[in-house]
């Protein structure tokens, strides 16, 4: 049975709360964006946006970004990752970049988002912000904005349900099945 | 997923294969218009071209991709002039292997190559076009440009014209279409579009006029003009007046049809430098496709464990 760790309402007060926190140590939004990490990342850096909107009145541009073309494990996954389109339609040189993702686990999907941010220009800083923090780093990558920091077991996981996907939002830790 | 470790032909690949191919293209058209216009995603794989036929764009274009894609590439050359006997070329094609490629992009005269290699070889086999079989990924690529400009296949009606018969790009278009839900029509002398070809779920035309009433779509094919006085039709002249695409002709098509040709072209025979430069052309497009959809075929084909 899976345990639900952040419901709906969790989810928006760690959003808002994050916003505050992103404006605070930027000072502001000017060369502020934020880059979403396809899928799950890109819904919740346009929620930011909006969160922040409210907050400064501003409008803070938003894009998103495919990393399967900078993964390490490509010729070690069974699966084949799907190729989705990056759009970052602004020049990312000079921009200070917030990198958005759901899940922060292993940190080598930042590594890849890190690498392919780099092919797109020059930034003046890249933060990271996650909605679930969950442990067992393999690279030495660290969040400056986190939702939620939850320990979790190899053998569990971590799944982030957005009401953008089709359900409903929430966070849930599962059981890995055996094999799968 | 791809279900094989080769892409043969269009026959092979089924409507949901296609459009995974598709789709992916689009990701890497997007890395194509960077200033960077390369990724790490195939480091440390290598692909050969090995090409039995001369060509210069199709080979410029897979290698180009593979670059952009971080792959060694290596051009093995072939004496065009050799007739390769089955023993040796998959002796060479073994040979190839064990240099250590991982994909071999494959051009030969006669039809069926690819299967050939593809049986014997643990690497993947593209074909880039074999004999009068099929050139899969120039109709992958006229696809692309196809729902890029139309925003969709389904339900368009596209013209092929010209010589048919002798055409592997006509034969990979039809495939590829048909599965796609395009209404397909061939145009041309009967000399050139070839009775079994009319079995493949397509409406045949002898004439201009006629075939590009309503037309979104259309596929100018190359005349190879070797074929000239080996009885398909009378002179270059008489192909060119009957079947040659000329501002006139074009109005009889839908205003905002597409024109599109695999190259390269001949101006003034089936083709007009007033259409071939025109508002109506996406020919140069086509080139640029040509790389992004070269670019998944071979990341599909390759970024993959295959047990």
């Amino acid at each position: 049975m899976p345990k639900e760790l952040m419901n709906r309402h969790d989810i928006n007060r760690a959003l808002t709360r994050i916003a505050h926190e992103i404006i605070e140590k930027n000072k502001g939004t000017k060369d502020l964006c934020l880059v979403g990490i396809q899928r799950g990342g890109v819904h919740l850096a346009k929620r930011l946006a909006a969160e922040i909107k409210a907050i400064e009145k501003k409008d803070i541009a938003v894009g998103s970004l495919d990393i399967a073309l900078y993964r390490d494990d490509l010729n070690i996954r069974k699966k084949q990752p799907v190729i989705r389109r990056t759009e970052v339609p602004f020049e990312v040189t000079d921009l200070k970049i917030v990198l958005v993702d759901d899940v922060l686990f292993t940190g080598r999907s930042i590594r890849a988002a890190m690498d392919a941010l780099m092919d797109l220009g020059r930034p003046a800083n890249i933060q990271l912000t996650v909605l679930i923090d969950r442990g067992h780093r393999e690279l030495p990558i660290k969040a400056d904005f986190v939702g939620k920091n939850i320990p979790t077991s190899l053998n569990e996981t971590v799944e982030v349900q957005l009401k953008e996907e089709g359900g409903r939002d929430r966070v849930l830790l599962k059981k890995v099945k055996r094999g799968a | 997923m791809l279900k094989t470790k080769d892409l043969l032909g269009i026959k092979e690949l089924s409507r949901e294969e296609i459009n995974l191919i598709l789709d992916t293209a689009a990701g890497f058209k997007d890395v194509l218009g960077r200033d960077i216009k390369k990724v790490p995603t195939l480091r440390g794989r290598t692909a050969v071209n090995l090409f039995f036929e001369p060509s210069t764009r199709t080979r410029t274009s897979f290698e180009l991709a593979a670059k952009r894609l971080s792959t060694d590439v290596i051009n093995f050359s072939v004496p065009t002039s050799s007739v390769v006997k089955g023993e040796s070329l998959i002796d060479t094609a073994l040979t190839v292997q064990a240099l250590g490629a991982d994909l071999i992009i494959i051009r030969h005269s006669s039809s069926g190559v690819p299967h050939l290699l593809s049986k014997n070889l643990r690497a993947s086999i593209i074909n880039a076009g074999d004999g009068t079989n099929e050139h899969p990924t120039q109709a992958l690529l006229d696809a692309f440009t196809v729902k890029e400009k139309k925003g969709k296949i389904e339900g368009l009606t596209i013209a092929i014209v010209g010589d048919i018969a002798h055409s592997r790009v006509a034969k990979s278009n039809i495939y590829c279409l048909t599965k796609l839900g395009a209404k397909v029509r061939l145009i041309g002398p009967p000399t050139l579009i070839p009775q079994e070809i009319k079995m493949m779920r397509v409406a045949v035309f002898h004439s201009m006029e006629d075939g590009l009433k309503e037309v979104d779509v259309l596929i100018m094919l190359r005349i190879q003009t070797e074929r000239q006085g080996k009885g398909f039709f009378p002179s270059i002249e008489e192909y060119s007046k009957n079947w040659g695409i000329t501002s006139e002709r074009l109005a009889h098509a839908r205003p905002d049809v597409v024109v599109m040709h695999p190259g390269p072209m001949n101006r003034g025979i089936e083709i007009t430098s007033e259409i071939a430069d025109g508002p109506h052309s996406v020919i140069l497009e086509q080139v640029t496709n040509g790389i992004a959809v070269r670019m998944a075929v071979m990341y599909l084909l390759a970024g993959v464990k295959r047990s």
